[in-house]
């Protein structure tokens, strides 16, 4: 068997990338040791976890179960685009810090990138849309309230 | 970088992806949503030597209404597309009432119908559900296209009837009826999992109130979806009772052969397999009774 490359384009966080990749480069990967974008996390590789989840296109996917040679044409949003600088978080970013939503922190990326999809889609959620939203995505640490209690805020705080 | 060294060409026409597909064969596979493909490739369990991507072809995505008894789904058309789709509840209750068992968001967002029918997982809720409305697919070659019923689509586990150069290309549903009511139950570990028994039911009522037609799929039951013809045909006839719910209940357990797992024996899921067939058949009934 043998593989081939491809020269692709990419918009990611508003930046365009020319890279050439291999075709069996994911595109978590891609986005980790090509573009050094590592704020992307890569936990199970087969699409259960949810932490690689990115925003492709507008909606939630896992980067994981995608190639890189499928990004071609289309624009990436990674959790590096989300606080606008160092001393500004996110909404999102600032509930979690502040109801105690993450540990370890290696969900995060994902739940945060899951989440914001989703509240652009729903901004005024009840908890257990807020839990549903949150199923494909995995945390060991946390037992999910105080994410969900997060996500609860944040809902508010994005609205005002 | 997990999956094993393979060729990728994102099609650009159907004919080109008919074409390379004729050409490779089994070496090949279409890539759709790649939500059940891509982490058997990042396992190695699958090695294709070519993708052919056909995400940039469409035209194969979407539903459109062919008369008025059925609506073709495309093959590349997302589970989340039908799900925001008002016309999905109304046209296909079956189906929606399904959707938000199928996995989780994320994955509904590129998962395809096309690609979850053609993958073939028995326990997975499309394909029971497809084979309880007695829907059809079309697959389509270089050599032409064919109708293939769905109770002749599924031949075992991850198999189906497609030929080595062959695409299934959309799938056609009957729409709802008047005086009829469908029901979808499962019951999974967590939700988004893969159920340790789904049912997929429908149930037309006549004029007169009598069980014109009744249909019940099982997933994750076997090898393959399952549907329980003598349970569906001993409902036919009479209006449905408590006793004869009871009856097709049991008939449903002794159609199926569930594999058991670590998570359910075989026992367990044939006891499931009995209970979700009496609820999702009452309630099933009940909702035909609404619909006058």
């Amino acid at each position: 068997m043998s593989s081939d490359s491809h020269d692709v384009t990419v918009t990611v966080n508003g930046a365009q990338y020319r890279r050439q990749v291999e075709s069996r480069l994911l595109l978590s990967d891609f986005l980790r040791h090509d573009l050094l974008l590592a704020g992307t996390h890569v936990g199970c590789e087969h699409g259960v976890c949810g932490a690689c989840t990115v925003i492709f296109d507008g909606v939630a996917v896992r980067s994981c179960l995608m190639l890189a040679a499928q990004a071609d044409g289309h624009a990436v949003m990674t959790v590096e685009a989300l606080a606008a600088d160092r001393e500004h978080l996110h909404p999102l970013q600032e509930s979690m810090r502040d109801c105690h939503g993450l540990q370890c922190g290696y969900c995060t990326p994902g739940i945060l990138m899951t989440m914001k999809a989703f509240l652009e889609e729903t901004p005024a959620p009840d908890e257990a849309q807020i839990r549903e939203a949150l199923s494909g995505n995995l945390c060991r640490c946390t037992g999910y309230q105080h994410i969900v209690d997060a996500m609860m805020l944040a809902a508010e705080r994005l609205r005002s | 970088m997990k999956p094993a060294p393979f060729r990728y060409i994102a099609a650009r026409t159907l004919e080109q992806a008919l074409a390379l597909k004729a050409e490779y064969g089994e070496e090949a596979r279409f890539l759709a949503g790649g939500q059940s493909l891509v982490p058997t490739m990042n396992f190695r369990l699958t090695q294709p030597a070519v993708l052919i991507d056909i995400n940039p072809l469409t035209q194969l995505a979407g539903t459109r209404q062919s008369g008025p008894e059925s609506l073709h789904i495309g093959a590349l058309t997302r589970y989340r597309d039908l799900e925001r789709d008002p016309g999905t509840a109304q046209d296909l209750p079956l189906v929606a009432e399904a959707l938000p068992h199928i996995a989780h968001p994320q994955i509904r967002n590129r998962g395809t119908i096309g690609g979850n029918l053609a993958h073939a997982d028995p326990a997975s809720e499309m394909p029971a559900i497809i084979v309880a409305l007695a829907g059809r697919l079309r697959v389509q070659s270089t050599r032409g296209e064919r109708w293939i019923a769905a109770s002749e689509f599924f031949t075992g586990a991850l198999v189906t009837a497609l030929a080595a150069d062959e695409m299934l290309v959309e799938a056609e549903l009957p729409l709802a009826k008047p005086r009829s009511g469908a029901c979808f139950m499962e019951v999974a570990r967590r939700r988004g999992d893969f159920a340790l028994i789904g049912v997929a039911c429908t149930v037309r009522n006549d004029d007169d109130g009598r069980c014109a037609e009744a249909r019940i799929g099982l997933c994750n039951a076997g090898d393959k979806p399952i549907l329980a013809e003598d349970a569906s045909q001993s409902l036919a006839g009479r209006p449905i009772s408590t006793a004869q719910i009871d009856q097709a209940a049991e008939l449903v357990q002794r159609a199926i052969d569930p594999g058991g797992s670590i998570h359910a024996s075989k026992e367990f899921q044939r006891h499931l397999a009995g209970v979700l067939t009496k609820r999702a058949l009452i309630e099933a009934n009940k909702r035909a009774q609404r619909e006058l």
